[in-house]
């Protein structure tokens, strides 16, 4: 079975951000999925991948956590491949994936609390986990998609943030940087090949893996609005009328400290802000609350409609 | 070394400064001086090596050993290094003086990050690849052995 059939059919684990603050991620993964004959089948019954709360508690309990997720795919859906479409659930469970590969510790640790809670033991290897990006790439593919597109984005700088990670760190991450056809760690570019794809131009963005402060928001959160703002500024320099973003943690802060940006700091940045599914979605013909507009935070509608996508 | 806190006034200032190579060479001591708070903070000298020519890359690798989080900011890092490249080596460029203001945020960035992560004791566990706030002998007892 060729990577393209393979991820035709994938066990789509949303995480709890999907289902808060991430919504429109959500909605617009599932509309993208739809409209371009994908498969997504909901994880049953699954659970919190550790996040960072746990992982800094507990690293190991953060890979069990993540292994039952993975568990349940392939043990009781008969799934090969897991798709998470936010960083820090495809990070954690890429992080168990290598932990219960290369740690004797942890696959005994994860034997123990699986049998306690009544499920079969992940086995490293079991399933694949990917990415929204990978999925679509992979599936579909830039030519798949050029086909597909029935309103261009021609017209609509974006610059492509991907946040921390995405790609860090490298070693839980072996298919990236293999050469041509791969995703690059330090220069991460499958957002860039699909939304160019659907007809969009890309802007030069530096600051693509930089951080978006997404942790520092409770505790410090002038730190994070700082940050936040250096980064949109940063895009408007470059060009950009677009951030498009691929976690839910990135995005909805960049949304929050945007507007905190010209609360607290008087500094105002007009760029739009929207998930890369929700631009695909409406290259592919979706109206914008197919693909969850009116679920973000900042109002984008006006400058959709400018843009021929409203 | 300054203080941290006049690093960001320092690097506003470099990144429109009306001589672009100058501001280049600013901008890049500042994000090395960034990032000697963090190895000094740490206890340790930052290094005066050089990686791939420049300094601040070795001044990164030395930041991020035994915190792996802090490769949060490597590829900040290697831009700074990219713009002061593309500054030096194509002075007539038109586009130099936005390449300077560019290279002043990217520099800004990074200057957040270390200043962020330095703000709040173990703030630097909150990325990425992030490590245990407990470790040795406290955390062998959160090893679930209740289970």
């Amino acid at each position: 079975m060729t990577t393209k059939d393979k991820y035709k059919k994938v066990a789509y684990y949303p995480g709890c951000a999907l289902e808060g603050t991430g919504h429109s991620y959500n909605r617009s993964t599932k509309a993208v999925g739809k409209a371009l004959g994908l498969d997504l089948v909901e994880v049953k019954n699954w659970n919190c991948c550790g996040a960072m709360e746990v992982k800094n508690v507990d690293p190991k309990l953060q890979t069990y956590l993540s292994s039952r997720v993975m568990s349940i795919a392939a043990n009781e859906m008969d799934m090969d491949v897991v798709m998470a479409p936010c960083n820090g659930c495809y990070h954690n469970l890429k992080k168990a994936e290598y932990d219960l590969a290369n740690d004797t510790e942890s696959v005994e640790v994860v034997d123990k609390l699986s049998k306690k809670a009544g499920h079969k033991t992940y086995e490293s290897g079991q399933v694949e986990t990917i990415h929204a990006l990978d999925w679509i790439k992979e599936a579909i593919g830039e030519d798949g998609l050029r086909e597909r597109v029935k309103n261009s984005l021609a017209g609509i700088k974006v610059a492509n943030y991907y946040g921390c990670m995405y790609t860090r760190p490298r070693h839980i991450f072996p298919e990236k940087d293999q050469g041509p056809g791969s995703e690059s760690t330090s220069k991460p570019h499958f957002m860039d090949d699909l939304l160019a794809a659907a007809g969009a131009e890309n802007v030069d963005f530096p600051l693509k893996t930089a951080c978006c402060g997404g942790a520092h928001t409770l505790s410090d959160s002038d730190t994070s609005t700082k940050l936040v703002l250096n980064i949109l500024k940063a895009a408007k320099m470059a060009g950009a009328d677009v951030i498009a973003t691929e976690c839910p943690t990135c995005h909805s802060g960049l949304e929050m400290h945007q507007i905190r940006a010209e609360k607290r700091l008087g500094e105002k940045v007009d760029v739009k802000i929207l998930y890369f599914t929700q631009l695909l979605g409406m290259a592919l013909g979706l109206k914008p609350r197919k693909v969850g507009v009116h679920e973000n935070i900042s109002d984008s509608l006006r400058f959709l409609k400018e843009k021929g996508l409203a | 070394m300054r203080p941290l806190a006049d690093i960001e006034i320092a690097i506003e200032r470099a990144g429109v400064n009306p001589d672009p190579q100058a501001g280049a060479e600013q901008l890049l001591a500042l994000a090395e001086e960034a990032l000697e708070h963090w190895i000094t903070a740490r206890g340790d000298t930052p290094t005066d090596d050089e990686r791939e020519g420049f300094r601040l890359l070795a001044l990164h690798r030395q930041g991020a050993k035994g915190d792996p989080s802090f490769n949060a900011c490597r590829e900040t890092c290697r831009e700074v290094a990219y713009h002061y490249n593309l500054i030096k080596l194509q002075p007539d460029a038109v586009e130099i003086t936005d390449r300077l203001q560019m290279m002043g945020m990217v520099s800004n960035h990074l200057y957040l990050f270390i200043s962020g992560k330095m703000q709040v004791a173990q703030l630097g566990d909150f990325c990425c690849s992030s490590r245990p706030i407990r470790t040795g002998s406290e955390a062998e007892t959160l090893k679930i052995k209740e289970a």
